[in-house]
């Protein structure tokens, strides 16, 4: 007997503008069977997920539920035709109890006393069915994450889904709370629900998902049985294949090391290890390129590097002089004036200050240079001509500094922080996101400037969420997964498949024994 | 912020808006004094009189926009650092302390010394009581708005203790000081106005109007031409790009409120040292609050500060002069009006945007067809 | 647009000439109320109603103003005094200063102040001996207390209250010389006069410790001492005005304050010519004040009292008994 598959989408597009978010995105997702989704940041996981969840509305292409050419108009529709999803972001009341967050939303027109009554009555049969045990009656704050992500479930359950959308659930979760996730999973699996689970990492597609389906830049690049793949061939499907590369390259000068991160720890806001004994040299004319998987510790190094962060352990040394390096990365202020520029990784939230003028932006962190500021009043002429350098080297367009900075392109308040950041030909660069939210015209230019730079015999450390970016640009490439360095490899060594499972921190040690030559200097 | 389509012009933004939240503010208070039984004609043109008709009325506006002035500015400078300064009022009675202090200290041996004194004493003591809040916003997290608002409550606390004891006029049974010591009162307008030859009708209109405008001066050039405004916008927008260039914003908020304190603070010259003469329990009387009103509606720009305060301070005497004429308008009626201007024109400054950008969007849409 | 806006114009300039013109009556006499407003069933309505009277005998209007603060007390006296009002009477001691600083500035102005003292030359001062008056009440509370505990709540503690309250203790101890005292005061700045929450709060303690009579001196605060003791079945004198309606049968008496008759005085006086300057001291001789007595507390006085209240009166006015006075009960400057 043919069943017809749980969804399936049929060249499903989504524009933003002029990027295709998702392009001709076809996906089968059987009855009853647990589907994988990976993919890297920003590959359109999200995007696809929000279609089928009735957030957002395709462009074009059809969408069929269990057999039906339905559209879903918003996430009340999705719910209605069975389909619910778990966010990795919990949507939950937290002074409510757990009852009250189940029945929210789903309370009918009666009293909520009686809504709950019935509630209770239909959550003892999904409890038994599904062997739940949770505390119906302590308010959502007292649980810990792995119960509420099963309140979320249950939530699901409750209001009658088929299909759950799991969106990168283990995210959140310690390693045993994720084994009862799994168990979970295919309990629910049993009982003939049908999964959709959204991960990045490759183990855990392998250990509890049916089929796959890789996604990379919003194109659908393979689908198959779990059975019938390997993490390594995920991963290579995952990254995409090596770009060519087209700049030539002057030698790195291997001397004193230019920046030099020696058994560096540091604390997350969240006061999380965050970083875990980092150790690495950074020297002039080469770029150096941190790769992971987001949230595995690039910010935090960024912050230490730029003087953002204090390590806990550890030190930071500039030009191998390391003892004022204490002082000197704890200051933002110091650290650009020893010569070390910075291009923040989120620019609207730190880079710039989006509602002030291009003009101002021009200056931050270099507000205080004499050359700007004397005896505490700011010289508007020397900033004005200083902005009006940057839009003219950097060719920002619309050329009005007076605009407020977010009323100009991705593309173009990255270049304007760019020239902000060389103006003072600083030797180190510390580059954050290079190119993120940046139009394909001047992604190009920012990265031969990068070259430009290594060519001029600057020390550049770049972390970036596209791979392909850091394959193009960097000497080598160094991989942080869970806060820890899992290895360096030089560009030559370099393939996708390698760096693509260091990101997901499997068989690291395996693969990189011989790329670490950076360290032996 | 990129979802608004359309832009206004500047001069729509800073002109056509605050006239049309007037405009409402006036057409609903109409309304009030229509379901009274009187004609709002003549209490709009009572309003008016009362407040620009003759010189007296002139003085009067202009001295309670004083007031204005100080505490918009202080409110200002506050929220250009990212704070809400909500503890004018608070501020503004301390400041009133630190003049009366300043004035009893050196007597009337040296009148103009005094007065100097007096002056930095007003801020100093307006500074020091933002302090505090501002030291625990900065390095504990403590909310402003709440602990500013704690702090008024000290203030008043304080100041009804000291005039009912150790400040309290001999034998007076008003919770007030005694009179300043002889010669210590800033100048009035008509005193300086007779010295240039001019007569101009006596009013409590004095110096610190002069005072007030140069400080609104300050508070521009602070903003706009030295690095620690830099500092302040750049923390106020955006504190996570702040700290990226290597701004202190504890620093930051510190002086900052401090600044906006000593603003307020400022506020008792005119109320105390321009008129009053001594140091009376309320003479704040919600200015500080009202600071917040004029401060937003001024788009917190000392110009727009200045000019908000004008007409708050129009508001005020004419709704006074109202209540003066007509019995039936009773001093709760012109409370109301008053409330009702600053409803719509301060406290809802974005009420007619969505209108008027659609309204100019489709004009300019034509035009450019 | 444009037409609309030269008939606002218009409109405005209509409308403004008649409200200059409004005042050509001959006669322009003014009332200056105090904080707490017109109608707080007290010191400023008295004053109000003496107006009133002299309105209605007369014919002729009055313009009175409320300020919302002390700030406007000199405004709107400097106000009335431009525009040539012929008397302006002032109520409460909180003028004290603002008329002095107006009275300087108008010499050809007559003001006329209540409750405070002024020494110039076109200011005439009105004060009370509310000690006599309270030295009355406080023999009708000797007389009628069963518990031998009486109350005494003052708005604030200030010299114009004691003096209250020091006649009030001397007319109890006229009668009986084994009563017990407490006394409260609402508050320590103006506010006080308007806190008959926090005074019936006081109220009922002072009951819940055995008094059975409270007079409270505290403006439209008493409301709050009559009100507590209605609640708890005592009694209560009111001040100023007669406050016997408030809770009939819960009230005493009332120590009254003739702010009415001050006032009408004041605007009679003015009419015909024979106002003067200097100091009008109002005591029992002049009337100016009295105990309150009518049909809402009728069953509460005995004849006897009255009896005894009347030979006092007489005593007093004779000079036989000397009620102590305090210093600077009318001084606010």
């Amino acid at each position: 007997m043919h069943v017809a598959p749980a969804i399936e989408t049929r060249d499903l597009c989504k524009r933003f503008g002029d990027v295709k978010a998702n392009d001709n995105v076809s996906l089968v997702v059987d009855q009853g069977s647990v589907h994988g989704i990976v993919g890297e940041n920003g590959a359109g996981k999200s995007t696809l997920l929000k279609m089928l969840f009735g957030f957002y509305q395709p462009n074009s292409g059809d969408l069929i539920v269990n057999g039906e050419h339905i559209s879903l108009g918003s996430p009340a529709e999705a719910m209605a035709a069975g389909i619910a999803m778990v966010h990795q972001h919990f949507m939950l009341v937290e002074p409510f109890t757990v009852l009250e967050n189940i029945v929210l939303g789903a309370e009918g027109q009666g009293l909520l006393k009686q809504a709950e009554i019935d509630a209770k009555a239909k959550l003892k049969g999904l409890e038994q069915q599904f062997g739940f045990d949770l505390p119906f009656d302590q308010p959502v704050s007292q649980l810990s994450v792995g119960e509420r992500q099963r309140v979320e479930i249950l939530k699901a359950l409750f209001r009658g889904a088929d299909t759950l959308i799991l969106d990168e659930p283990t995210a959140v979760l310690t390693p045993q709370e994720c084994d009862q996730l799994f168990e979970l999973i295919k309990l629910l699996k049993s009982r003939g629900k049908t999964i959709l689970f959204v991960t990045h990492k490759l183990h855990e597609i392998m250990a509890v998902t049916d089929s796959v389906t890789v996604i990379r830049a919003g194109r659908v690049i393979v689908r198959t049985d779990t059975a019938s793949t390997s993490p390594e061939a995920l991963a290579e499907a995952m990254v995409g294949s090596k770009i060519s590369r087209s700049v030539t390259r002057a030698d790195t000068d291997h001397g004193i090391p230019r920046l030099s991160v020696q058994n560096v720890s540091a604390l997350s806001d969240h006061s999380h290890r965050a970083l875990q004994n980092i150790s690495f040299d950074l020297f002039d004319g080469e770029v150096l390129g941190v790769a992971g998987v987001a949230g595995n510790g690039q910010t935090e190094l960024l912050e230490v590097l730029t003087g953002l962060r204090r390590v806990s352990d550890g030190f930071v040394s500039l030009s191998g002089e390391a003892t004022n390096s204490k002082d000197v990365f704890t200051d933002p202020i110091s650290l650009r004036r020893a010569g070390v520029g910075h291009v923040a990784e989120d620019r609207l939230k730190s880079g710039v200050v989006a509602s002030m003028s291009a003009r101002e932006n021009a200056i931050l962190g270099y507000h205080r240079e004499a050359d700007f500021c004397r005896g505490g009043l700011m010289r508007l002429s020397a900033i004005d001509q200083a902005a009006n350098d940057y839009f003219e080297n950097q060719d920002v367009r619309p050329r009005n500094p007076d605009l407020p900075v977010a009323s100009f392109s991705g593309g173009n308040q990255q270049k304007l922080v760019i020239a902000r950041e060389i103006a003072r030909d600083p030797q180190t660069l510390i580059v954050g996101q290079p190119t993120r939210g940046v139009d394909i015209g001047a992604v190009t230019k920012i990265h031969d400037q990068i070259t430009a730079l290594r060519n001029a015999g600057k020390a550049l450390l770049v972390v970036s969420a596209d791979l392909d970016e850091l394959m193009a640009i960097s000497d080598r490439i160094a991989v942080l997964c869970d806060g820890k360095l899992v290895g360096i490899v030089p560009i030559s060594e370099a393939d996708e498949r390698t760096i693509g499972l260091m990101m997901a921190g499997s068989a690291a040690s395996s693969l990189v024994g011989s790329a670490t030559e950076g360290q032996d200097q | 912020m990129s979802g608004s389509a359309t832009k206004l012009p500047g001069v729509l933004e800073s002109v056509l808006m605050p006239m049309l939240n007037i405009l409402v503010a006036l057409l609903a208070s109409g309304l009030v004094v229509l379901a009274l039984g009187e004609d709002p004609v003549v209490v709009l043109s009572l309003l008016i009189e009362g407040a620009f008709g003759y010189e007296e009325a002139i003085g009067y506006t202009f001295y309670y926009a004083t007031n204005f002035i100080f505490t918009g500015l202080a409110v200002s400078v506050a929220f250009h650092a990212g704070h809400f300064n909500i503890g004018g009022e608070g501020q503004a009675m301390l400041g009133g302390l630190g003049l009366t202090l300043a004035v009893f200290w050196l007597g009337s041996s040296a009148p103009v010394l005094s007065i100097i004194l007096a002056v930095f004493g007003a801020a100093l003591f307006g500074a020091a009581w933002a302090f505090i809040p501002a030291w625990l916003q900065a390095h504990r997290g403590s909310h402003v708005v709440i602990t500013t608002i704690m702090f008024n409550f000290i203030a008043s606390a304080l100041l009804a203790y000291l005039l009912v004891g150790p400040l309290q006029r001999p034998g007076g049974q008003m919770p007030e000081s005694s009179d300043f010591p002889d010669g210590t009162a800033l100048p009035q307008f008509h005193e300086l106005m007779e010295i240039l030859g001019i007569s101009f009708e006596q009013s409590p209109l004095n110096l610190s109007f002069l005072i007030a405008l140069l400080a609104a001066f300050g508070v521009w050039f602070l903003l706009a031409r030295t690095r620690f405004g830099y500092e302040m916008r750049v923390t106020g927008q955006n504190s996570d790009a702040a700290k990226f260039a290597g701004i202190s914003v504890p620093r930051v908020t510190v002086i900052a409120l401090m600044m906006s304190g000593a603003l307020a603070g400022m506020m008792g010259l005119n109320e105390l040292l321009g008129e009053q003469l001594r140091l009376i329990g309320n003479f704040t009387l919600g200015y500080g609050f009202v600071g917040i009103a004029v401060a937003f509606m001024g788009r917190n720009h000392p110009v727009g500060i200045v000019l908000a305060a004008i007409l708050f301070g129009a508001v005020y005497q004419g709704g006074a002069e109202i209540g003066f004429e007509i019995p039936k308008i009773t001093r709760d009626m012109s409370v109301v009006i008053q409330g009702l201007v600053i409803l719509f024109a301060g406290a809802m400054p974005h009420l007619f945007r969505r209108p008027v950008t659609a309204l100019y969007a489709r004009f300019a849409g034509k035009g450019n067809k | 647009m444009k037409k609309l806006v030269i008939r606002v114009v218009a409109a405005v300039v209509v409308c403004l000439a008649p409200a200059f013109s409004a005042f050509g009556q001959s006669f322009d006499p003014v009332l200056l109320y105090d904080i707490g407003g017109k109608f707080d069933k007290s010191f400023n309505e008295a004053a109000f109603r003496g107006a009133e009277r002299f309105s209605k005998d007369t014919g002729i209007s009055f313009r009175d103003f409320e300020p919302n603060s002390e700030t406007q007390y000199e405004q709107a006296l400097k106000r009335f005094a431009r525009r040539k009002a012929d008397v302006i009477v002032a109520v409460g001691v909180g003028y004290s200063v603002a008329v002095r600083n107006v009275a300087k500035r108008y010499p050809n102005i007559k003001f006329t102040v209540i409750d405070a003292v002024i020494d110039l030359p076109n200011v005439q001062s009105i004060t009370f001996k509310e000690n006599e008056g309270s030295f009355l009440v406080g023999m009708i509370a000797g007389l009628s207390t069963k518990s031998g505990k009486l109350g005494f709540i003052g708005g604030m503690d200030i010299p114009l209250i004691d003096r209250f309250k020091v006649g009030y203790k001397q007319g109890v101890a006229y009668v009986r010389d084994d009563v017990s005292f407490i006394e409260n005061y609402v508050g320590t700045t103006p506010a006080a006069w308007n806190d008959p929450i926090k005074a019936a709060e006081m109220a009922r303690s002072q009951y819940a410790r055995g008094v059975d009579i409270i007079f409270s001196a505290a403006g439209p605060s008493g409301l709050g001492v009559i009100n507590a003791a209605k609640d708890s079945g005592t009694l209560a004198i009111g001040v100023d005005s007669n406050q016997n309606h408030v809770q009939p049968g819960y009230v005493l008496t009332s120590m009254l304050k003739r702010v009415d008759l001050a006032v009408e005085q004041a605007m009679n006086s003015a009419k015909d010519g024979s106002w003067t300057s200097g100091h009008r001291v109002m005591g029992l001789p002049e009337g100016g004040v009295d105990y309150a007595l009518d049909e809402h507390n009728a069953a509460l006085i005995s004849d006897a009292m009255k009896a005894r209240l009347e030979d006092a009166r007489a005593k007093i006015i004779a000079g036989e008994i000397v009620v102590e006075d305090v210093d600077g009960g009318n001084s606010g400057h």
